[in-house]
């Protein structure tokens, strides 16, 4: 007996000295669950930032990088935190990509992120909640906040001198959280909204609520819904009756079927969805191609940089500790600095290594901001003769 | 004071569309009520039905286009029609002999066929699912409009737009035809006398010589044409999505019972009241009243009585009410 576990400390031992020279990131996403379709390209991504680094050889002195999973389930607040958990006490994982969906998000982070001092950078999480939460500084996400495409929406509609419209949303958290914080930022720009009510999907008829918003008025009519469900019947109901003409659009209803459906009928309208023109983009995608899975699948992009920043960070600071890199995660992020793009990561490490600085650009265009979240690109189109096109960026 | 343009909104984003609704509401609810009467359950798997219904008339209507058959201004899926008519009456009469004869013949209590109807409901959800698929299909053609709200806004100067939808047009005049053929067969045919002898006492019609089994066919064959012909004016009216219309399924309940099961002339005032209450009562008369208002009195607030979350609650409401204090609805059905 003794002996056994003599034998089995030693073991312990050397596995232990063994892991000083190969680190172990945690992808933290919704495996399954509702959203199980996006997280194998996710994973995708941030496993191509890591072997990326890998190959360069410049990774501290030559500290490899490998990757653990963890199932958080997208709604399932338990998983993600017993994953969580077992990533940074059992995997001992120096940085976590994830989580995935904002409610498990925040659950991991304020149960095992917080308490054990993780490091943890969502591609994909996009509630508000999330800018105000008390974090130590361990939190970052790669992806804008719902508020920020608030904001971005007034700002549209105030360059386009609008300051009247009606709002309708599809009645969910997605829905509400961007109708309230749209119609927030666009009051403090001096809009006026003369009606925010939410329309179920899939109902059977949508005069009620088109009369509503019709007798409320308004130049624009705000369709924050989805374009596959009450979207749809509320746009048919609205240019029906004639009740409004010009509709924006926010990131449900941007889609090949909106254009194809409403296209020729709702010219002059407007919207927004995430993008940028960024060659960081076009780069990622040559590289995911090439690497063979899809990486113009949503939040791909994102989960390549925030596996990459967590990386630059710890280059940067020269440890994997993440109560050292944590502090630069946001220098690294942000400019001044030698700007980065997806494929240049080598070169990032070389100048980092020198005590350069670096700008990290990578396939979503990061640049974060406030509380360590992504500003947010996003672009502007518009319908014209029937065609949806790209207005500018934003 | 402005009271035309105020009668114009008025038309426009009340009065026609919850027409249009009712009447859908009405044949549905009609399919409804004549099962109730003469095979007395409630047949949960109408909206279904009426969803195969519309998808066997989009096939075909399909077919036609891809043919080069058109009607003109008027929809092609109106010369589908009977064709989705017929192959919604083999599933409707398909499904007796497979699954209702054998309760039938057991004198199964009601409450075991309404469990049954659930069952196929199901089961036609899946087969809809299965041919067509979960999404969208969009199968109107020919005028979209009788008159745009712009042409309207055009011709007349005046402030307010009024538009009339073809599919609306076509749904009003196809439920008064129906309806007024129904009647006709239920009051002056042999088939329909000895239908609503055996919907009154069963065994007395059947003491006088009246075979329940074709009485039964004739039932589904009816029905088949009324849920086909709801489903495919709802679907050109809206869009087709075999979810919407298992949505559908509650306030067409909603109106047989309001109007009292077993009655058709009950179905009918219960479509409409279910169509009106749900679009006046969430109304936001703050237009209407705008231009009624005498200069400098025009109101400020919505002037809505309820928000349009509480829609199905008004529908919901009535029927409660209506089921306290007339339990056999307004146009004495049979109790429930």
């Amino acid at each position: 007996m003794k002996k056994l576990l003599l034998a089995t400390a030693a073991a312990a031992l050397t596995t232990g000295a063994a892991g000083a020279e190969d680190i172990k990131l945690g992808i933290l996403l919704g495996f399954t669950g509702p959203l199980e379709t996006l997280a194998p390209d996710m994973a995708a991504g941030a496993n191509l930032a890591i072997s990326e680094v890998n190959d360069s050889g410049l990774f501290l002195d030559g500290t490899t990088v490998s990757s653990v999973n963890g199932d958080t389930g997208c709604i399932d607040a338990g998983l993600a935190v017993a994953s969580a958990e077992r990533l940074i006490t059992s995997d001992k994982v120096s940085g976590i990509v994830g989580g995935m969906c904002s409610g498990e998000t925040t659950a991991s982070l304020q149960n095992a992120a917080i308490p054990n001092g993780m490091v943890m950078i969502s591609p994909s999480a996009t509630s508000p909640a999330l800018s105000t939460v008390e974090d130590n500084g361990l939190f970052f996400r790669t992806s804008p906040s719902d508020a920020r495409q608030g904001q971005v929406m007034a700002d549209i509609l105030m360059d386009r001198g609008i300051n009247e419209v009606a709002v309708t949303y599809t009645n969910n958290d997605y829905g509400k959280g961007l109708a309230d914080s749209f119609q927030a930022a666009y009051e403090a720009a001096g809009g006026k909204v003369t009606l925010n009510a939410a329309h179920e999907d899939g109902k059977a008829d949508y005069s009620a609520e088109v009369g509503a918003l019709a007798s409320a008025g308004g130049d624009v009519l705000v369709v924050a819904g989805y374009v596959d469900q009450g979207g749809a019947g509320i746009i048919n109901g609205a240019l029906d009756t004639g009740a409004f003409d010009t509709f924006m659009f926010p990131d449900g209803m941007v889609s090949d079927s909106l254009e194809a459906n409403f296209g020729d009928m709702v010219e002059g309208s407007f919207g927004q969805h995430p993008g940028n023109d960024s060659e960081g983009g076009t780069k990622f995608t040559e590289l995911g191609t090439a690497a063979g899975f899809s990486p113009t699948n949503a939040f791909s992009p994102e989960s390549y940089d925030a596996a990459a920043l967590i990386l630059l960070a710890m280059q940067a600071a020269g440890s994997t500790d993440p109560q050292v890199y944590k502090d630069k995660v946001m220098d690294v992020a942000n400019a001044p600095g030698e700007p980065i793009l997806p494929g240049e990561l080598a070169k990032a490490l070389e100048i980092l290594q020198g005590g350069g600085d670096v700008d990290f650009i990578g396939a979503s265009a990061v640049e974060l901001i406030g509380p360590g979240e992504s500003a947010g690109n996003y672009r502007e189109i518009e319908f014209k003769d029937g065609k949806m096109s790209t207005v500018g960026y934003r | 004071m402005d009271p035309i343009n105020a009668i114009v909104a008025l038309l426009n984003f009340v009065i026609i569309p919850a027409t249009a609704y009712g009447a859908q509401l009405a044949l549905g609810a009609l399919g409804v009520t004549l099962i109730y009467g003469i095979l007395r359950f409630s047949n949960f798997a109408h909206g279904d039905t009426m969803a195969f219904g519309a998808m066997c008339t989009i096939l075909v209507t399909w077919l036609f286009q891809g043919w080069g058959l058109s009607l003109g201004v008027l929809p092609t899926a109106l010369l589908a029609l009977p064709f989705g008519i017929a192959g919604t009456a083999l599933l409707l009469i398909g499904t007796d002999r497979a699954v209702y004869r054998f309760y039938r013949k057991q004198k199964a209590a009601p409450v075991i066929l309404v469990i049954v109807s659930m069952g196929v409901m199901f089961i036609m959800n899946g087969l809809v699912r299965f041919i067509i698929g979960v999404d969208d299909q969009n199968f109107l053609d020919g005028e979209r409009f009788i008159i745009s709200a712009r042409t309207f806004r055009e011709m007349t100067g005046l402030q307010e737009g009024l538009a009339f939808k073809t599919s609306q047009g076509l749904t009003i005049v196809t439920a008064v035809m129906v309806v007024a053929a129904l009647f006709w067969f239920l009051n002056r045919t042999r088939t329909g006398k000895s239908m609503r002898a055996f919907s009154d006492n069963e065994d007395l019609a059947l003491l006088s010589g009246i075979n329940p089994e074709k009485v039964v066919t004739y039932t589904w064959i009816i029905v088949a044409g009324l849920a086909t012909i709801a489903g495919v004016l709802y679907g050109l009216d809206k869009s087709f999505k075999p979810f919407t219309y298992f949505q559908l399924l509650l306030p067409i309940f909603a109106s047989a019972i309001v109007g009292g099961l077993g009655s058709p002339l009950g179905a009918i005032a219960g479509g409409f009241v279910i169509a009106f209450s749900e679009i006046t009562v969430t109304y936001a008369f703050k237009k209407v009243l705008g231009y009624l208002a005498p200069g400098g009195w025009e109101p400020d607030s919505l002037v809505q009585l309820l928000s349009t979350d509480y829609k199905f609650a008004v529908s919901f409401g009535i029927l409660i009410i209506v089921l306290l204090f007339k339990p056999t609805g307004l146009f004495k059905g049979k109790s429930v």
